[in-house]
């Protein structure tokens, strides 16, 4: 009961998880400018893949490996977090050049 | 099923990846598609099912390479010259490379299966005599060391060029709380990896080459922040520290001659640890010649963290 319940979870997060990239790209390709995009990106690598890496992590056998999972959506969550305003800096500056 | 549909989507998109990388509008768009390149490349090796050329296609190729080419691309203000060649010339190289890349397929195809089962028996007979669990390792310091010395060398000729060719280029990074939080986090973890690396080669994927690599990236990391990192050291420490790995390992090899054996032949008993020694100076001499080649140029004894101290702005770009 519990382990199909488990399975089910994933596949939803998963399923969201591959939904929210699938829209991402979409805004990628579609929003105006620099910014705009920005904003869609850092929404896919931290809500897109925080729900893939948690969807995964339900489905390793071994929890140690869920936590490794887990663990590498936090480093990314942290680079993102970063060279998200980095980017949006360096676009400021190239416009008002 | 599953798996091809993957396969399939990989190779494609390694093929696209590398027309727009040469073909792509500007010098820019080409660089971020070569790293894309190396990113999928990695993940092409790890479905090859070789996990140490991944971590080091990850780390060099995309990520260091990358880094590099992004910090050239910012050095290079003036007008982009228009990426034109000859007719002839572009119809001439793709001819050759169409031409190798072929003869490279039918080299693969005619002779992987005969020399396969040969080549997997002999690695099979020998290693318990390598001192070390892992294949690769086993290969690459121990039966083949010879190979990996050479490459070592080879690596300290290009240090060595890099550190003849120019002053280093100016530091351009500014000081943001941003980067200044995100090396807080990510120099003590980049440095626990690169020594888990450098361990766990004895047994799994990994070793001086993946170890130095994720080091060097620190050093990436750290000179976002005006830090210069492992070549904030004296002149002569760094020759010593560049030349280090090649050192032991002819060193090791040498005093396997002077106790009765071969060149490079170690003794089974004392392997695995003579492997983790020369591993860990190679680590080390692999960083620092990777930062430096990331840095460019000659570097001034002292690094200039913030302002020069005497007049002589060897840092300062050439004009």
């Amino acid at each position: 009961m519990t382990a199909s319940f488990f399975i089910w979870l994933a596949a939803l997060l998963i399923g969201l998880g591959t939904a929210v990239f699938a829209l991402g790209t979409l805004a990628i390709w579609r929003l105006p400018d620099c910014y705009c995009r920005l904003h869609a990106l850092t929404k896919i690598d931290n809500l897109g893949l925080g729900l893939l890496a948690l969807g995964l992590a339900l489905l390793q056998p071994d929890w140690i490996d869920g936590v490794k999972i887990v663990t590498i959506w936090l480093l990314l969550l942290c680079s993102s977090a970063t060279t998200g305003p980095l980017i949006a800096q360096r676009a400021i500056e190239e416009q008002t050049r | 099923m599953s798996w091809m549909l993957i396969d399939l989507t990989l190779c494609i998109s390694l093929l696209i990846l590398a027309v727009a990388a040469l073909y792509a509008r500007g010098l820019q768009q080409r660089v971020v598609f070569f790293i894309a390149f190396g990113l999928l490349c990695a993940i092409a090796w790890a479905r090859l099912n070789a996990p140490d050329l991944a971590l080091a296609e990850a780390a060099i190729g995309a990520g260091l390479t990358g880094a590099l080419l992004l910090s050239a691309l910012n050095d290079e203000t003036d007008p982009q010259p228009p990426l034109t060649q000859p007719r002839l010339g572009r119809l001439l190289t793709t001819a050759i490379t169409a031409l190798l890349t072929l003869a490279l397929c039918a080299a693969v195809v005619t002779l992987f299966p005969l020399h396969e089962g040969i080549a997997i028996q002999q690695l099979q007979q020998q290693m318990p005599h390598a001192g070390v669990v892992h294949p690769v390792t086993a290969v690459l310091l121990n039966f083949r060391a010879w190979d990996t010395l050479l490459e070592l060398a080879v690596l300290l000729c290009a240090a060595l060029t890099v550190l003849n060719l120019a002053p280093a280029r100016p530091v351009t990074a500014h000081d943001s709380p941003l980067t200044g939080m995100l090396t807080r986090i990510l120099l003590p973890l980049l440095t626990v990896t690169a020594g888990y690396l450098l361990w766990t080669g004895a047994h799994a994927p990994g070793g001086a080459f993946q170890a130095g690599a994720v080091l060097a990236a620190a050093t990436v990391v750290l000179r976002l922040n005006n830090n210069p990192g492992f070549t904030h050291l004296r002149v002569g420490a760094l020759r010593a520290l560049l030349a280090l790995g090649l050192l032991l390992f002819l060193g090791v090899g040498l005093l396997q001659t002077v106790l009765g054996g071969a060149f490079l032949q170690y003794p089974p008993s004392t392997a695995g640890f003579l492997i983790l020694l020369i591993e860990a100076g190679a680590m080390l001499s692999i960083a620092c010649m990777l930062s430096l080649v990331y840095l460019g140029g000659h570097l001034h004894p002292h690094w200039p963290c913030h302002a020069p101290s005497n007049g002589v702005d060897t840092w300062k770009r050439h004009s």
